[in-house]
């Protein structure tokens, strides 16, 4: 049974495929219509298996594509935009995650890895400044 | 010392990622927490179900406990937990639906043909409501508490087992200070 | 029947499996010859029977042998003949086979190019090899059976995910199975060094070609994926951090800083724990990305099964194979330890830095594909990490790198002046300067900061990649290039041919979604496309919605597009067949929308500059490898080998 529902599953992720292209197009406006693709493919579908609402097929993605232009027509920014919807769901939509105090160490992380990456540099160079030119052995 | 106890660090790093693996083992990742909880019920204003010129709002329910069920005829899991939901509500649990895109008649037949556990149902065919509530799919069930906050979130369908594990509890607690006459009929104390 | 013979060579494959890990490994710690000697044979056996059974799964999907749950879930037949035949790779169980059977293919490979070398070492090896085929093995057995029977057979199949019926679903697993199982190679000498106590130059050289040729694979595995679902998912993009992605990345950029490190141990004998422990790293992240797609542990449209169960298992493989590794690692690494200088200025320099560099990107792709399960799982909240972080924070430590990677090519072995180095560097630095901020400006006008930098530094990193080539070849000075010299500078063009792609795509591709009727034309990116019409074709095993469309430029017709809306008729899921027009300096991309009433539909148009450097520089990259693996060097190996098999007559 849990077998049938994995391939379930899969074929849901093959429905993904099709494109997610709206009845209608967002904006007239060039730069407006730019925003709104750049936006969509940041927002994170609620229900699918890892998609921007840019790409599912899903119900509940043709939903809130709609609430953004919804929005994006009131004259909201992008942020107001995303707080709306991570009201609603969560931050769980959000594929740029937020700097919280949960989430700080993931923001910093790479900042962290890249000065102990130095560190270790440094030191290495350093020892190895000193060290004779020469190899130790040349074989075995 | 150091010198030999750097050799250690990438088995130190992996058994604190293995560990996270075994507790994400138990995890389901598809589990998304409803936004809402703890907050106030999103406000909403909805033609009714059986009666397009009636509206339900969110009034309706404030000052008392009470579950917002999401349901669709086009969703095969909400005909599973259909014939439990009409059990709830002839043991007097107030039940609203939230009717989610679908057609009004297929709707109002499907409720003839099997029962109507709600007091009254949304009709909301575009799911602007929906959003509101972060719904993200049919079947999905809210617990709203007297105070007009959304309680708990349940996605998928509601059995016997689910209601006495995860609403009894939250149900028996916010009825502390009286006013639920279901709460007996409906498993509780 | 036949599929129960296929179970039976899985076993005796794994009894095989069980000696080659045990025997040889106790014969070389207490110098036991016989025991020693049962390496080869035993692991040529195990082939055998993994050969036997994959061929028996094969049998069973192109005879249409419904009886085997495994076929009934993933093929049909109407499917044609060739995916029949990729469908046994195309779910958990098929794919765990194949995964055997690439492990197999490659502990014989090993069994069979090391006559030249010690006993000891290869029976070790082999051991280690042996292990990891046990392991899998029986993970397999218990857990991942793809023989199974559904009993009763059903009358037709569940035909394979449409998403995975196309031709690059024939090559772009196996290449990557092949890679990043090949990665067990370099696992197994680094474990076999550490269990001698000793590893030397010898053991560098030796380790070199089969880490190059697992990476070459790799190389060609991922960006065959990229490439196909560019092609096949229709949403214009080939890269999205998905875990399953990550999965296949990780091993890649270890493999890389391991194939340089190598450079430095083959040369100077120095950065031997560094090389140990990134051949361990490797295979371990490669063993890791089975674990994220089988265990359901992270979400993925690519993801097999989720299957905790399994998940377990796989957990408790990668728990032995990697952390038994790495507390070996932990214990003997100290061992390893020599002496060599070298300064600031020198390759031995550049080379650490990169070492650095790379395990610096796949901690932070590390980071970003586990950091939404470390906070669950710590309780607080959910979160998701996307395209926006991994861009940045793999952009941090890669940009630095290939800067650097300009120079360090140049860069002398122990010591090297500042001057000659900047006076060699003078040219490309000039180019890079000058077409890198130039071109970008004049042809598409102001752009940010940051895409100036990514295209400068793919000019730079091309043109210093064919300086010493150019300068052999065409001003007749210089060193002479050898076949792994010539490889290197392909490969590393090949790097920068991938940023100027990757950055010319993105940052100036222009998209676009509209909606038109049959006559319209419509003006997009620099073209004109003119409507004819949606008429509906029949395929084999679906029906489609066909659109035709005049691609034309300046009224001159360029091509025809037909893009396709489909509907396979088992699974009867909508999927979208983009018409993509290949030009080497751009792609046109029409996907169908949706019918809008009155014939009109929707459509997206993208149009992307360069967007085929990207695969062109992926292709370079790994002809540069497949150029270094077949330097004279080996060849002098090779013949050392025979020659030496020929004094020793029948061992």
């Amino acid at each position: 049974m849990s077998r049938l529902l994995l391939v379930g599953v899969l074929w849901l992720a093959g429905a993904s495929a099709a494109l997610a292209i709206d009845h209608e197009i967002a904006f007239s406006d060039a730069a407006m219509n730019e925003r709104y693709l750049n936006l969509i493919r940041e927002i994170r579908c609620p229900k699918c298996l890892n998609e921007s609402i840019a790409d599912s097929d899903a119900p509940v993605a043709a939903d809130l594509r709609r609430e953004v232009r919804r929005l994006m027509g009131d004259g909201k920014s992008d942020g107001e935009i995303k707080d709306f919807l991570s009201a609603r769901y969560g931050d769980f939509v959000l594929y740029r995650p937020r700097v919280t105090e949960t989430t700080w160490a993931l923001w910093a992380g790479p900042f962290v890895f890249l000065v102990i990456g130095g560190v270790v540099f440094w030191r290495i160079v350093r020892s190895r400044r000193g060290q004779p030119l020469d190899d130790e052995e040349s074989a075995a | 010392m150091w010198r030999y106890l750097r050799y250690a660090v990438p088995v130190a790093i992996f058994v604190a990622i293995g560990l996270f693996f075994y507790r994400g083992l138990n995890l389901d990742p598809n589990y998304v927490p409803s936004a809402l909880v703890g907050k106030p019920m999103p406000k909403f204003s909805l033609p009714t179900l059986t009666d397009p010129d009636a509206t339900v709002t969110s009034d309706a329910l404030q000052g008392k406990v009470a579950l917002v069920n999401v349901w669709g005829t086009w969703c095969v899991e909400c005909r599973h937990e259909h014939g439990f939901l009409v059990q709830l509500a002839q043991a007097g649990v107030p039940i609203y639906g939230l009717n989610l895109r679908d057609d009004r008649a297929s709707a109002m037949s499907w409720l003839a043909t099997l029962g109507n556990p709600y007091v009254t149902s949304g009709f909301d065919p575009q799911g602007v409501a929906a959003v509101d509530w972060g719904v993200t799919g049919a079947p999905e069930t809210f617990l709203i508490g007297r105070d007009g906050n959304v309680i708990f979130k349940h996605i998928s369908p509601m059995t016997p087992q689910v209601w006495r594990r995860d609403f009894l509890p939250l149900i028996e607690e916010q009825c502390r200070a009286g006013g639920c006459e279901f709460l007996a009929a409906a498993g509780g104390r | 029947m036949i599929p129960e013979i296929g179970q039976f060579a899985l076993v005796l494959a794994l009894c095989l499996a069980l000696v080659q890990a045990t025997l040889p490994l106790v014969g070389a710690w207490r110098g036991r010859p016989e025991w020693m000697a049962l390496a080869r044979p035993t692991a040529a056996g195990q082939f055998v029977f993994v050969a036997i059974a994959f061929g028996i799964l094969e049998y069973a999907f192109l005879t249409d042998d419904f009886s085997v749950e495994f076929v009934a879930q993933h093929s049909n037949s109407a499917l044609p003949a060739f995916y029949k035949f990729t469908a046994a790779w195309g779910g958990h169980e098929g794919s765990m086979l194949f995964w055997i059977t690439v492990l197999a293919i490659w502990t014989m490979a090993v069994a069979a190019f090391s006559r030249s070398q010690p006993e000891e070492f290869v029976s070790r090896v082999l051991g280690v090899l042996g292990i990891v085929s046990a392991g899998i093995l029986a993970f397999a057995l218990l857990t991942s059976n793809p023989f199974l029977r559904l009993l009763p057979a059903v009358a037709d199949g569940n035909d394979l995910n449409p998403l995975l019926q196309d031709p690059g679903m024939i090559i772009h697993p196996p290449m990557l199975y092949l890679g990043y199982v090949g990665m067990s190679v370099p696992f197994a000498f680094a474990v076999a060094a550490l269990l001698t106590g000793r590893l030397d130059k010898n053991w560098a050289k030796w380790t070199r070609p089969w880490t190059v040729a697992a990476w070459v694979l790799l190389t060609c595995g991922i960006t065959l994926g990229s490439w196909w679902s560019y092609y096949e998912l229709g949403w214009g993009g080939w890269w999205f951090w998905d875990p399953v992605e990550n999965s296949s990345f990780m091993p890649w950029l270890m493999a890389t800083a391991l194939l340089h490190s190598l450079a430095v141990t083959e040369r100077r004998g120095i950065f031997k724990s560094w090389t140990v422990l990134l051949a361990i790293g490797a295979f371990s992240l490669s063993l890791l990305g089975t674990f994220l797609t089988r265990s359901g542990v992270l979400i993925s449209v690519h993801a097999f099964a989720s299957d905790p169960t399994r998940g377990l298992f796989i957990l408790g493989i990668l728990g032995l194979f990697c952390g038994g590794a790495l507390l070996l690692y932990a214990f003997r690494a100290r061992h390893l330890e020599a002496e060599g200088g070298f300064k600031l200025m020198s390759r031995e320099s550049f080379l650490m830095a990169n070492n650095i560099l790379f395990v610096i990107a796949t901690a932070s792709v590390l980071l970003g594909t586990l950091g939404p399960l470390i906070i669950t799982a710590l309780g607080l909240g959910t979160i998701s990490v996307g395209v926006p972080w991994f861009n940045i924070m793999f952009l941090l430590s890669m940009l630095p790198l290939v800067v650097l990677l300009g120079v360090g090519m140049h860069t002398a072995w122990k010591q090297m002046l500042a001057g000659p180095l900047l006076r060699r560097l003078r040219w490309p630095a000039a180019i890079a300067v000058v077409v890198g901020v130039a071109a970008p400006l004049l042809a598409y006008g102001a752009t940010s900061a940051l895409t100036i930098v990514a295209v400068a530094a793919g000019v730079w990193v091309c043109a210093s990649a064919l300086l010493d080539p150019v300068r052999k070849l065409v001003l007749r000075t210089g060193a002479p290039l050898t076949r792994g010299h010539l490889g290197m500078c392909l490969a590393h063009f090949g790097v920068g041919v991938f940023i100027l792609g990757a950055t010319m795509a993105s940052a100036f591709k222009l998209e676009t979604d509209v909606s038109a009727k049959p006559g319209d034309t419509v003006k997009a990116g620099g073209y004109e496309f003119l409507f004819r019409g949606v008429h509906r074709v029949q395929g084999p095993n679906f029906v489609a919605d066909e659109g035709e469309f005049e691609l034309r430029r300046d009224g001159k017709l360029v091509t025809v597009l037909t893009p396709q809306k489909r509907v396979y008729r088992v699974q009867q899921n909508p999927m979208t067949e983009a018409a993509i027009d290949t030009r080497p300096t751009r792609d046109v991309f029409l996907a169908l929308g949706e019918p809008l009433g009155n014939d009109a539909w929707s459509l997206r148009i993208q149009v992307k500059p360069m967007m085929n450097f990207l695969w062109f520089g992926s292709a370079f990259m790994a002809l540069g490898g497949i150029l270094a693996i077949t330097d004279r060097r080996y060849r002098q190996l090779r013949q050392k080998q025979t020659a030496h098999a020929e004094v020793v007559g029948t061992a």
